[in-house]
């Protein structure tokens, strides 16, 4: 299989999926601004009670946050696509054409990439309306969007490992329904400081704490503050949580692909 | 050269042996129908003939190649049909067709026109945009033939195409598979039904526990069972024991068998003829009046309880 084709057939799946957002303009619409709809709640149904650890604005606070969740979440649209094709057996089609194999999955990663980053866009925007601002240098505003990235990357190996797992549209729930407590325990919402001890430090440790300390201290937003070891090397963290999550992913999702001929 | 040579083929799942020496034949350009109940192993010896499964022991080839060592060629080569339609619901049957026509490598002006024969082909030309969520169970199957037949394949792997159909489905989908035998394709269904097989198949293998337990035509089987059967139906089915005796007299027949809920008693019989002016003679000494008497040729049905009955 020579590059090329493998480059031709791996944009043949990407379209394969730009193509269905044309079919479904609104479910695209709908998953782009769900997040939105949760900013909104956040900032201002709940966000006139909060306090930002070290003093601050919980909007400047929460935008971060959101957005390190929108990027979590992309975890399961990944996952459910994937387990969609492999459950009806178009995965199955795939693998009996004479197509390059892996072109599936780079497609689907290409198309969930872009839908990401067009979800960051919105979200950055829907913050700016609201009345978040960054206040960092643009090669720092670059940094923060590129941690969020990888932590995209990383989400999207978790979810094609996780959908050739699960394989049937309807396990997938489950999974979807375990996104939330992962979500919340960390400091999305609000800052770990403020929970009881124990989960505090396990807020301290989620990879989206790290991620969102990151671009928080990049975007110059307040909540940064923070005492623990996993608080004070957010940076580091938040680039070493997604690769690691990766050496994972990675490996296992491919190994599940190849163990699909088993 | 035969179309597809499988021999010897075993595939284990820890304890349970979904194929266990499986060896069959088909000759190109022959519709192989392959029989058996579920977890026979008919969808797992048809990927494995795909190259969606390795071949854990044995050999098979298809169009001559062979599936362990060279499966790309073999892809290039295959149409398959899943059990489950496996196209894109979202998407239109125009467009799927397109999307597997540019896998194929046919670039997308010749992928966009063998779309468009495809679906003129299969009726399914006035679909226009809709997506393939709104079709019908039957013309989703249809979309499914057609998009396993983008590149003209020299081996068609049908795995069950009507399980789940209403009959209308059923009916379009062998009317689908009868309009591609004759281009040369050699075409290997799988299928739970007996009626489909003997309907749309050349030959056909019935396989249990992973394992050819017996082939031939249609009425190649149906002669293994016995041959012709007679069937003596009475008013009361407490005469059977009587009309069972009666049976078990004919000279050449079979191992008798009752069917008390249609009162009725049934055996092979060698000689149709021979075995009806006996058993007309021997009911009237013996008194019993039947309601019905027929010589008929076993229904396929009654092959397969007889092939597989053996084992279970």
């Amino acid at each position: 299989m020579s590059l090329r084709w493998w480059l031709i057939d791996s944009w043949t799946m990407t379209r394969r999926e730009l193509a269905r957002w044309a079919r479904h303009p609104w479910g695209a619409v709908i998953s782009l601004t769900f997040p939105v709809m949760m900013l909104v709640m956040f900032a201002f149904f709940i966000g006139g009670g909060m306090q930002v650890a070290g003093g601050g604005d919980y909007k400047e606070f929460l935008v971060p946050g959101m957005l390190v969740l929108t990027m979590a979440f992309g975890l399961e649209s990944t996952m459910t696509a994937i387990a969609q094709d492999l459950g009806k057996g178009v995965l199955d089609r795939f693998r009996s054409m004479p197509m390059a194999p892996s072109a599936v999955l780079v497609g689907r990663g290409v198309a969930d990439m872009l839908e990401s980053i067009a979800g960051l866009a919105v979200m950055i925007g829907a913050g700016l309306a609201i009345g978040w601002r960054w206040h960092g240098t643009p090669s720092q505003a670059v940094a923060a969007i590129g941690l969020l990235l990888l932590l995209r990357f990383a989400m999207l190996w978790c979810g094609i490992w996780l959908g050739l797992i699960v394989g049937r549209p309807d396990l997938v729930m489950a999974v979807q329904i375990l996104v939330w407590p992962v979500a919340f325990s960390s400091s999305a919402f609000a800052s770990p400081e403020t929970m009881p001890g124990w989960l505090g430090t396990i807020a301290d440790w989620n990879p989206m704490t790290a991620s969102a300390t990151a671009v928080r201290d990049l975007f110059g937003n307040p909540g940064v503050a923070g005492t623990s070891w996993a608080a004070e090397n957010a940076h580091l963290l938040a680039v070493l949580w997604p690769l690691v999550l990766l050496a994972i992913a990675c490996p296992m999702a491919a190994a599940r692909f190849r163990g699909l001929s088993r | 050269m035969p179309a597809i040579v499988a021999e010897g083929l075993r595939k284990t799942y820890g304890e349970k042996k979904a194929l266990d020496g499986l060896t069959m034949t088909v000759p190109s350009g022959t519709v192989h129908g392959v029989l058996g109940p579920n977890g026979a192993g008919k969808t797992t010896f048809v990927r494995t003939l795909a190259t969606l499964l390795r071949v854990e022991e044995g050999r098979a080839r298809v169009a001559g190649i062979d599936v362990a060592e060279r499966p790309a060629e073999v892809r290039r080569r295959i149409g398959l049909l899943g059990q489950s339609a496996a196209v894109d619901e979202d998407l239109s049957g125009r467009q799927n067709l397109e999307l597997f026509g540019r896998l194929y490598h046919l670039g997308a002006r010749r992928a966009a026109a063998r779309a468009a024969e495809l679906l003129e082909r299969f009726g399914l030309a006035d679909t226009g945009r809709k997506p393939v969520q709104a079709y019908s169970g039957g013309m989703r199957r249809r979309l499914d033939l057609a998009a396993s037949l983008i590149v003209e394949p020299s081996v068609l792997f049908l795995d069950e195409p009507t399980t789940g159909l209403d009959p209308r489905g059923r009916t379009e989908v062998w009317n689908a598979v009868r309009s591609l035998v004759g281009g040369g394709t050699t075409v290997l269904l799988t299928t739970q039904y007996l009626e489909e097989a003997d309907q749309l198949a050349d030959r056909i293998s019935v396989i249990d526990h992973g394992r050819v337990i017996a082939d031939g035509t249609a009425d190649e089987l149906k002669a293994k069972v016995g041959g012709d059967r007679v069937d003596v139906v009475v008013h009361d089915a407490a005469l059977l024991p009587a009309v069972a005796g009666v049976l078990a007299g004919v000279p050449g027949a079979g191992a008798v068998e009752l069917d008390e809920d249609r009162r009725r008693a049934s055996a092979p019989v060698a000689d149709r003829m021979a075995a009806l002016s006996h058993l007309v003679r021997a009911l009237h000494e013996a008194g019993i009046e039947a309601e019905d008497l027929a010589v008929r040729r076993p229904t396929l049905d009654e092959v397969f309880m007889h092939l597989t009955g053996e084992r279970s």
